[in-house]
């Protein structure tokens, strides 16, 4: 069985600064993987990295057996041109911390755009499939607003289905509640923990302690660049192995 | 005790006295009193000759370059929009060459004065009597002759549009550039192409950026091409300038042109107005505009 994504010693700097030092993991299909850690960890770069938003400076990435960004013939690497990364990231959903909606476009044209512009889906089909998911995450009522008239609990879970209309293999989650209101926050993991379910992949960088326990195949905690741990959730929560995730565990579950 | 829920105060609305500014009816009375002199003199100087400027206001000859003022004005700035779009696009290409081209041609157009080119392109048949499409000293297949192709309308509309579009592309460039890049990345993330982006997502949301100062290009457009009266195209200024050659009615006619430029760019404030009203739904305060203010009370 091929991983879904695997990565063997990622690095990444920002000019000077190092923000991956050496990242190497597996993802099985169909897991539920939560990254956990600082902020300034590199938590947000790695899954950036997987869909090739950053590129890598160093170490190799694949999704689904394919390598992230490149092509390699014998050993020499090829970079792939602007179409066939954008081709890649069909495969791979995003979601993002400031949802990043369209703002000039209803919530039902935000969720059609991609599959009949990339995925050259005839219109109806796209937009009986657009207003199924927009049901799914329960904003049946909501596909002819625009973004600036959607909590950001409704804009958040849009953006889930746009990222689903595209049926990706794996699903990115870059912080999805951190910029929500704390009672909006229930919502959007309801319609994530309704998604670990269905058999995708899911890579989620949250704080959520609470979803990661629950929902989490499995939790990854990073900081400074690296993974420091990588457990099952139950023995992660219940007697974490380093000093700094125990530290990390203690600030966050104790306010 | 805070603010009580038995309140006090009566639920009325407030009638109060309102500040008194007297200082406002001092400079009403002196602008009113300078104001009546200005008009004054104007009307009682016989030098002004207003009969004439009423005869020669609808005249055959003006109304004539007025279409043509206005013709100029559209198919220019029709050229340099759709030119600014393509160079402000290129401008931001990741691809040096095609970066390199757009800010190479912003360069020269913007680098040399707007009249010079258009004296340029006017003897643009001087320097390329003909082009000819074809195989470098090899076979032609087509041969043009520019001297009937560029009359000087063609010629003064050529070096207005191509020098608006080099404008028109700073101002595009600022509008795609003040859209959030998560918007970008939204879109890449969900495997669109770099022009797609550009196209569906990137530009229509630049438009509420681009378009209040595109207006003042236009406005500013209607006046510019008064300068092809140079190479004689019969535009508003020229057509002024024929009559007053003959009649030598030079300040009258001169009065003629400007009060039709008034109205136009009159006309077409008051469309940017309403242009930007649009586009600025649901989004920060729309800007104070004088319209704002007086509108309400002509209407």
């Amino acid at each position: 069985m091929t991983a879904m994504v695997k990565a063997e010693a990622v690095h990444k700097s920002f000019g000077r600064l190092e923000v991956l030092k050496g990242v190497s993991l597996e993802v099985d299909p169909g897991q539920v993987m939560c990254i956990l850690g600082p902020s300034g960890s590199g938590k947000t770069t790695f899954i950036r990295c997987i869909n090739h938003l950053e590129k890598i400076n160093a170490g190799r990435l694949w999704v689904d057996g394919e390598l992230v960004g490149y092509r390699q013939s014998g050993d020499k690497l090829y970079e792939l041109r602007d179409n066939e990364v954008a081709r890649k990231r069909t495969e791979i959903g995003m979601v993002f911390q400031r949802f990043n909606l369209f703002g000039h476009m209803t919530a039902l044209e935000n969720v059609v755009e991609a599959p009949i512009r990339v995925k050259k889906l005839p219109r109806e089909t796209a937009v009986r499939a657009a207003t199924d998911l927009l049901e799914r995450v329960g904003l049946a009522d909501k596909v002819d607003n625009y973004p600036s008239q959607l909590s950001g609990g409704q804009q958040q879970r849009v953006a889930i289905a746009r990222a689903l209309a595209m049926e990706p293999d794996i699903l990115l989650f870059d912080e999805p509640t951190s910029a929500l209101d704390p009672e909006m926050i229930g919502e959007v993991l309801d319609v994530m923990k309704g998604l670990a379910h269905t058999g995708i992949t899911m890579v989620v960088v949250t704080h959520e302690m609470g979803f990661a326990r629950e929902v989490g195949d499995r939790i990854v905690f990073m900081d400074d660049g690296r993974i420091v741990e990588d457990a099952a959730p139950g023995a992660f929560f219940a007697a974490p192995r380093s000093e700094r995730a125990r530290s990390f565990l203690s600030k966050i579950l104790s306010h | 005790m805070q603010g009580g829920a038995a309140s006090a105060v009566p639920p009325d609305e407030i009638k109060a006295i309102p500040v008194r500014h007297p200082g406002r009816w001092v400079a009403g009375l002196v602008v009113a009193f300078l104001a009546v002199a200005v008009i004054g003199s104007m009307a009682t100087n016989k030098r002004f000759g207003w009969s004439v400027v009423g005869h020669y206001f609808t005249e055959h000859t003006i109304v004539h370059g007025l279409f043509v003022t206005l013709e100029l004005t559209a198919a220019a700035m029709a050229i340099g929009i759709a030119l600014g779009v393509l160079l402000a696009v290129m401008r931001l290409s990741p691809n040096p060459l095609v970066s390199g081209i757009s800010w190479v041609y912003i360069w020269f157009f913007r680098g040399t004065p707007v009249l010079v080119q258009i004296l340029f392109w006017n003897f643009i048949g001087a320097l390329y009597p003909t082009i000819a499409i074809g195989i470098p000293f090899g076979p032609q297949f087509a041969h043009v002759n520019l001297n009937s192709i560029i009359t000087p309308f063609v010629a003064g509309m050529l070096a207005l549009g191509l020098n608006e579009g080099a404008y028109m592309s700073e101002i595009v460039r600022a509008g795609i550039i003040s859209v959030d890049e998560g918007q970008t990345e939204a879109a890449q993330a969900l495997g669109m192409t770099r022009l797609l982006t550009m196209r569906r997502i990137v530009l229509p949301q630049a438009m509420r950026v681009i378009i209040p100062p595109t207006g003042n290009e236009t406005i500013s457009m209607l006046k510019t091409s008064s300068l092809v009266s140079v190479i004689a195209v019969t535009e508003l200024l020229y057509a002024g300038q024929i009559i007053y050659a003959r009649t030598y009615q030079t300040i009258q006619l001169l009065i003629v042109v400007s009060i039709w430029y008034l109205i136009f760019t009159t006309v077409l404030s008051i469309g940017q107005y309403y242009l930007e009203r649009h586009f600025a739904r649901g989004s920060r305060t729309a800007r104070q505009s004088v319209f704002q203010t007086w509108l309400p009370f002509l209407r």
